[in-house]
């Protein structure tokens, strides 16, 4: 009980106070994981959208694999990466290991099954009901996705936003491919993993407060945007 | 026996050739041949379950045929699309898509932006919409978006519009504004394909009436002949009101 009220005393303290670590560690977990929910985005969306609007043979075996890729290990993905980008790897020349761009690879491949997957879902509802207007106007795959991203925007959103919630409290993957490098590719899960570690729980509980604030005041946005978009029958 | 393809002039500009649609061993549509014209207002009548929809929907491509074919002005298109592109077909219950009543509009018009707004901006003021451009198309009412709907088909200049049932829930004002628009459509030229229940509706717009029964088309004839003096029996007992089994 005293560890939990002086955790949010400390939490409240940081925050209040700009300390300078703490909001370089939360810039750079914003910078990785919005930056691989994006890119995570642009491929699973139109992914999601072309399995949901076209009839193939082999489409259930597809889904099947997207629903099956939603539930990947973290730490496999990890490790998946650390071995294309160690040295000895194929792509170790690239020089990624242990830098951002690395802990945005491996949560890029982490979030876009989970994107590619739940679009699937949303978009296959809604080209249902607008089939056979595309069908009479014979429109080509592509028309067919943009129209159906168009229009399930808001619902989208709520996609998007899965998929930075898993994004930003994933700790594994980036641990392993970004090392945890204090100024570097510390994140505020790997910190916190470190903290409770180190034993300082009341910085590792201050710290998983900030995260949760974060995933509030996202999460709230993008309720206010979607209840606003449904009041205009947009949604 | 079945009087088909006799209402129609000369040389048919929709034939409809011995088409059957067959689903878990049921004939839908049961060998039906019909021959349409390129100028009348044709209007598809039948009790619930006749094939009347689904004869609009092989007409359009969008349900091929187990066997039979359809040409339009002399081609065969067994894929539908090259059929599509010169017809427009309003469904019964509108689909609209999540955006303006104007966005709903340009998304069926491939041209320059200046060209899009003239042309979008002219259909919305033939159905009457042009004052709710800005609207969110899924807050307009019945009536409205089924007009919406009517826009977006005249938005594509066809050659043949197809309606099934555009009016089955619509009130009766709304219901007339409707009939008065795709008249006028029909007037400047445009063949119109409309499936209908309502007598009235179709003793008012109607030139020819093919009517349905059980997969088959039963009758095909001028439309005062068939209101007069219906040659087949459901036929007759459907403009009386009366079930025929």
């Amino acid at each position: 009980m005293q560890e939990s009220e002086s955790a949010l005393f400390l939490a409240f303290q940081l925050v209040m106070a700009g300390d300078a670590d703490l909001l370089e560690i939360v810039g750079l977990s914003l910078r990785v994981s919005v930056t691989a929910v994006l890119l995570s985005c642009a491929i699973g969306l139109p992914v999601g959208a072309l399995v949901a609007s076209q009839r193939f043979r082999g489409r259930s075996l597809v889904i099947l694999l997207m629903n099956a890729l939603m539930g990947l290990p973290p730490v496999v993905i990890g490790l998946l990466v650390y071995l294309q980008l160690s040295a000895s790897g194929p792509f170790g020349w690239l020089q990624w290991l242990y830098t951002p761009t690395a802990m945005i690879l491996a949560q890029t491949l982490l979030v876009a099954p989970i994107v590619a997957a739940l679009s699937r879902q949303v978009l296959e509802d809604l080209h249902d009901e607008y089939s056979e207007y595309f069908d009479s106007l014979c429109l080509s795959a592509w028309s067919r996705v943009s129209t159906l991203l168009v229009d399930a925007r808001y619902s989208l959103l709520t996609v998007s936003l899965a998929g930075f919630g898993r994004a930003i409290a994933e700790v594994g993957a980036v641990m392993i491919v970004g090392g945890n490098i204090n100024h570097y590719t510390r994140v505020m899960t790997t910190s916190i993993a470190l903290e409770t570690s180190k034993g300082d729980l009341p910085m590792a509980l201050g710290l998983g407060i900030v995260l949760l604030m974060i995933a509030l005041i996202v999460n709230a946005l993008v309720m206010t945007l979607r209840s606003s978009a449904e009041r205009f029958a947009y949604a | 026996m079945p009087e088909s393809g006799s209402a129609v002039a000369s040389s048919p500009f929709i034939s409809v050739t011995g088409v059957s649609v067959i689903r878990n061993d049921q004939r839908l549509l049961d060998n039906v041949s019909v021959d349409l014209g390129d100028s009348e207002f044709s209007v598809i009548m039948g009790s619930n379950g006749a094939g009347k929809s689904l004869l609009m929907r092989v007409i359009h491509g969008l349900v091929a045929p187990d066997s039979g074919r359809v040409e339009v002005a002399g081609s065969v298109n067994p894929s539908g699309v090259t059929t599509r592109l010169h017809q427009a077909m309003v469904f019964q219950k509108p689909v609209l898509l999540r955006r303006s009543v104007a966005a709903n509009v340009d998304h069926v018009i491939d041209s320059k932006l200046k060209d899009r707004r003239l042309q979008r901006d002219s259909v919305l003021d033939e159905v009457g919409l042009l004052s709710l451009a800005k609207r969110p198309a899924r807050l307009l009412s019945g009536g409205e978006q089924q007009r919406l709907a009517l826009a977006r088909a005249l938005a594509l200049k066809p050659s043949v519009l197809l309606l099934d049932e555009p009016t089955a829930s619509l009130d009766p004002a709304s219901s007339q504004l409707i009939e008065r628009i795709v008249q006028k459509v029909h007037d400047a030229g445009c063949k119109v394909i409309f499936v209908t229940h309502d007598i009235g509706q179709a003793r008012r717009l109607a030139d020819d009436v093919i009517f349905m029964h059980k997969g088959q088309v039963v009758e095909h004839r001028p439309a005062g002949q068939f209101f007069d003096s219906p040659a087949s029996d459901p036929a007759a007992a459907y403009l009386r009101g009366e079930l025929y089994v």
